[in-house]
């Protein structure tokens, strides 16, 4: 029993870090379609702005901040220079840009800084156990779980209660209309881009942190996950992606401890398949009938 | 009609001319002669095993460096050849077929076995020796399945049975620790084949694995398979893998209250575990490894203050092998008199108490080496060497 | 008339025949080092991938990222039956583009009826899976992989497999069945409405990219005699991918440029991997940006380019013999 629960809160923690990338897919794909594919590697990138930070003497928190304003800066220029232009033209093209600066971002930083696998400074945060009832939790974990509540709530604000939230919503709902309505299409767009790059880059620096390790390719993986998290969850739905994301961490742990280690990333596509063709939707997504 | 015709020409003809280029490409990769000796170093100097293969250079290019210093061999300047194989088994055998384009006498690596396994065809066909630095396989220099030794094909390095015997005995004999578990990458032929034959030798000598648990490259969580190892009550946990993950697991079992005895093998010899893992969590971890810079022979040392002078960082075992079969392949072109492969095949086969830095060098009729284990014990985020032990074969 | 008629495929074989001479003697000669002839095989097989990844994405319009895994499919399979059992090896090939096409109806049924999008990482796991699977079955060797195949690709082998995989699409395409596919491309909807059964030409055509990929497997395995899980990851799939953008989607001939084009360019970057890769990337991003369409879009290189080109060439060369 003790051990369930310690693999579940393995889980959570996991799980709570794919969410907040989760959150950053399911904004962009349920605003124009498309699956970025080089947001995994935002998140790289914000991991090494932190570190950048962190090594220059910054805390916790002022690294992270400026972690997601160069994420947010970046992503912006991302969507500018290698999606706008090709979005209209085909999904498929953009598709294939998107894997093009994914490719971009993995192999500039390696050519740059190495492959080297680096860690951050310890000061930026000291470890401490605690234990509940024999299940055992950490510092680090408390703070993933409650950076991923907090920027979450926040961006539940920003969608639901401000101006751009709504133009936002507008846009994804119907770009065209929003269009004719007033809607300054292609500033939502990259103001989507903005917001969820800069969740990227918090995700980044708490992975980084989590599991201590920081290199060029360490986004690849978590970014697959994630958007099979939001799938998961219903694309296009916040809570839809946090749910995803935490139920994909604790299948992935409880999969893991119960001796299928090695299927771990088979169980996660697995589900994708069968979530498509089970409820495309996802579990909090609304039925969208596509349109010829 | 129209359409097939047009189909017809373009697919046939446009294959013509672009194989065409490929030729027009092959003749430029010309030779330039020059009186040096070439001896191929084929390394993993980008990559996922990157840290391994740039020591073994490095060690190899010191131990060039020196020879030429003193003369070079037969008279004549020692170069080496260095190419990067990405630590890809198909780029590694690429680069062989290039260094054979090249007119090398000897090549010297790949580091790892899966690498060394790639090139060994090219080399074997091209009658030119090659020495493993750090491939540790049994099957590396000896073909299971046709029950041959590659003629060709030889190492510096002790083999993964001998560090997993002499890690099993250690802790059996010396903890007086019974019950174990092991973790491997099971991605990772070196950490299976590591992790099955402690298995044998623990199990012989009447201890109990109590775990087997495993993961893939990828993963960085690996909470899961900690918290499910340490629920069946080991003494300890053997994690013959490579640093890079070995790092990131020994922080998280410590994390997870796992006070074990955590052991391994020659990947974990690398500066970067400390900081992954931090010096705290390193505590009670012991590796085997090919030797130790706290060794205070003169030989030793003497390489360690010639490695950081040139480099300016501390030599690890990658390097000092890579340092001994710079000297070992010199050494065998002197005793064959002429830098002629098949000369050079036959003097290092019949090397005999060959002095390295990584110990006294004999071949058995495996082409392996007998040598001395290294037992090295991690106290404070540094390495302490605990004994020394000769493997029983 | 009738010479007429055949000309241009006469002209054809007499060209093909004559390159693989040059190409025969050149290597039996010496005059192509190791080196390049390994180069050689490579652009051969690379061809076979893209021009199969391009019959998918290209023609039909879907989006696969599951060749590497389709590729491993091939290459273990080929493998098994030549190292394991000692069979000759055109029952590997066969047996290896059977597997691999097995593995494309099991993949594509339910795959294909999702968007593109979503295929394209439902297919990338594939992939993953085909990988981890086979790290796990001991009687491939696990995680050291197959070893002792016997190295039986010699540039006939490769020279004969190019053509026929080449020449199956070609055929593929120009058929019914592959103006079907085009259709499904251009406007599913509609071509549903016409009456193309449409799942059973996006299977088609998935089935013969697959099995096209495990032919390149079963080559590449019995060129390099050795193959480990890992190198099947999805880092090869994105290298075809680049080959099938450079040349364009929906464009033989350039799939057949790219992959030759981007070989050697590997070769020769091969000093700097990571350079390499950021090229990779360049290409891929201004080929979706400024040319969706790719290097030759749906255009294919024929004779009559070579003549317009032939003009030009044969004017500068007497510009320079008048030099």
């Amino acid at each position: 029993m003790q051990d369930l629960l310690q693999q579940l809160l393995n889980g959570l923690s996991q799980g709570s870090i794919y969410a907040l990338i989760a959150v950053g897919y399911t904004m962009i794909y349920g605003i124009i379609q498309l699956i970025n594919f080089a947001h995994g590697d935002v998140i790289m990138v914000g991991a090494y702005v932190a570190l950048g930070a962190a090594l220059m003497g910054f805390g916790f928190i002022p690294s992270l901040l400026m972690a997601m304003i160069a994420c947010a800066i970046l992503g912006v220029v991302i969507e500018r220079v290698a999606y706008r232009k090709v979005r209209p033209v085909s999904r498929l093209a953009a598709l294939t840009s998107a894997i093009g600066v994914s490719l971009f971002l993995e192999y500039i930083m390696m050519y740059f800084l190495g492959a080297d696998i680096r860690t951050y400074p310890p000061g930026i945060l000291v470890g401490r156990t605690y234990s509940l009832g024999g299940v055992l939790i950490t510092n680090k974990d408390l703070l993933v779980l409650g950076t991923t509540l907090v920027l979450v709530v926040i961006l539940q604000y920003i969608i639901f209660r401000t101006r751009t939230g709504k133009a936002m919503r507008a846009v994804s709902y119907d770009g065209q209309a929003a269009q004719l309505m007033g809607v300054n299409v292609n500033n939502t767009v990259a103001i989507t881009f903005f917001i969820g790059s800069a969740m990227a880059a918090a995700a980044g620096i708490l992975y980084g942190i989590y599991f201590n390790s920081v290199q060029p390719l360490m986004g690849l993986m978590p970014g697959l996950k994630a958007f099979i998290a939001a799938v998961l969850g219903g694309i296009g739905s916040i809570p839809g992606a946090m749910l995803g994301g935490i139920l994909l961490g604790m299948t992935e742990s409880l999969v893991a401890g119960f001796g299928g280690s090695m299927y771990r990333d088979a169980v996660a596509f697995i589900i994708l398949i069968l979530i498509l063709l089970i409820k495309p939707t996802g579990l909090l997504g609304k039925g969208v009938q596509e349109k010829v | 009609m129209k359409a097939m015709s047009k189909w017809n020409k373009s697919v046939a003809l446009l294959t013509a001319l672009i194989l065409v280029l490929g030729v027009f490409a092959a003749g430029c990769g010309g030779n330039e002669e020059s009186d040096a000796i070439k001896i191929g170093v084929n390394y993993e100097l980008s990559g996922n095993v990157a840290t391994y293969g740039t020591s073994c250079k490095n060690g190899i290019m010191l131990a060039f460096e020196e020879i030429n210093k003193n003369d070079g061999v037969l008279g004549k300047q020692i170069e080496g050849v260095v190419q990067d194989n990405k630590s890809q088994n198909r780029e590694a055998r690429n680069v062989a077929e290039k260094l054979v384009s090249e007119g090398v006498v000897a090549v010297i690596g790949p580091a790892t076995t899966g690498n060394v396994q790639a090139e060994e065809p090219v080399l074997t066909k091209a009658k030119i020796p090659l020495l493993a630095t750090a491939a540790t396989a049994p099957e590396v220099t000896y073909d299971e399945k046709t029950k041959k030794v590659r003629d060709y094909v030889f190492r510096v390095c002790i083999i993964d049975p001998d560090q997993s015997q002499v890690m099993a005995n250690y802790i059996f004999d010396e903890l007086k620790l019974k019950t174990g578990s092991i973790l491997v990458d099971k991605g990772n032929d070196y950490s299976v084949g590591l992790g099955k034959t402690f298995k044998e030798y623990f199990t012989a000598k009447g201890g109990k694995i109590v775990a087997e648990e495993g993961f893939v490259d990828t993963d960085t969580a690996f909470k899961p398979q900690l918290t499910s190892i340490s629920s069946k009550k080991p003494d300890f946990i053997y994690i013959p893998a490579y640093y890079n993950q070995v790092g990131l697991i020994i922080k998280q079992a410590r994390e997870l209250g796992v006070n074990l005895p955590i052991m391994g093998a020659d990947g974990w010899d690398s500066p970067k575990l400390v900081d992954l893992a931090t010096a705290d969590s390193l505590n009670k971890c012991y590796f085997t490894n090919h030797y130790s810079v706290e060794d205070p022979a003169e030989r030793i040392q003497n390489f360690v203050k010639a490695y950081q002078e040139k480099y300016d960082s501390t030599p690890d075992a990658f390097a000092a092998l890579g340092y001994d079969a710079g000297y070992l392949m010199a050494e065998a072109i002197k005793q064959a008199g002429s830098p002629d492969p098949e000369k050079i095949q036959q003097a290092i086969a019949d090397i005999k108490g060959f002095e390295g830095v990584t110990g006294k060098l004999s071949y058995d009729e495996k082409h392996n080496p007998i040598k001395e284990v290294s037992i090295i014990e991690m106290a404070n985020g540094k390495q302490k060497l605990i004994k020394k032990m000769l493997p029983e074969h | 008339m009738i010479l007429k008629k055949y000309s241009t495929s006469i002209t054809i074989c007499l060209a093909l025949a004559l390159f693989f001479t040059i190409v025969q003697l050149g290597i039996s000669g010496g005059l192509i080092s190791g080196y390049w002839v390994t180069n050689l095989y490579l652009m051969g097989i690379n061809i076979i991938l893209a021009a199969s990844l391009n019959l998918i994405n290209g023609f039909t319009g879907e989006f696969s990222l599951g060749h590497a895994g389709f590729m491993a499919v091939g290459a273990f399979t080929g493998g098994i039956v030549t190292a394991n059992l000692g069979l000759p090896f055109p029952l590997a090939v066969a047996a290896g583009m059977l597997a691999a096409a097995i593995a494309g109806v099991i993949v594509g049924l339910p795959t294909l009826r999702l968007r593109g999008d979503y295929l394209a990482i439902a297919t990338l796991g594939f992939g993953e899976i085909v990988r981890v699977v086979l790290m796990n079955i001991d009687y491939v060797g696990g995680a050291s992989g197959l070893m002792g195949i016997p190295e039986v690709v010699s540039w006939p082998v490769i020279f004969i497999s190019v053509v026929l995989s080449l020449l199956l699409i070609r055929n593929f395409i120009c058929s019914s069945h592959g103006r079907a596919c085009l259709a499904v491309r251009e406007n599913d909807v509609a071509a549903q409405m016409m009456g193309v059964n449409i799942t059973y030409y996006k299977v088609l055509a998935f089935v013969i990219g697959a099995a096209l990929a495990g032919l390149a497997g079963v080559l590449y395995a019995h060129y390099y005699s050795i193959i480990q899980p890992k190198e099947f990851s999805f880092m090869l799939t994105f290298d075809v991918l680049v080959m099938v953008m450079v040349g364009g989607l929906g464009s033989l001939t350039g799939s057949v440029v790219g992959a030759v084009l981007l070989t050697i360019a590997s070769a020769f970057l091969q000093a700097i991997p990571e350079l390499r890769m950021v090229l990779y990337a360049v290409l891929l991003i201004a080929a979706a940006v400024f040319r969706p369409q790719g290097l030759f879009g749906e255009k294919e290189v024929t004779l009559q380019t070579f003549k317009r080109w032939g003009g030009v060439f044969s004017g500068l060369a007497g510009h320079k013999q008048a030099d």
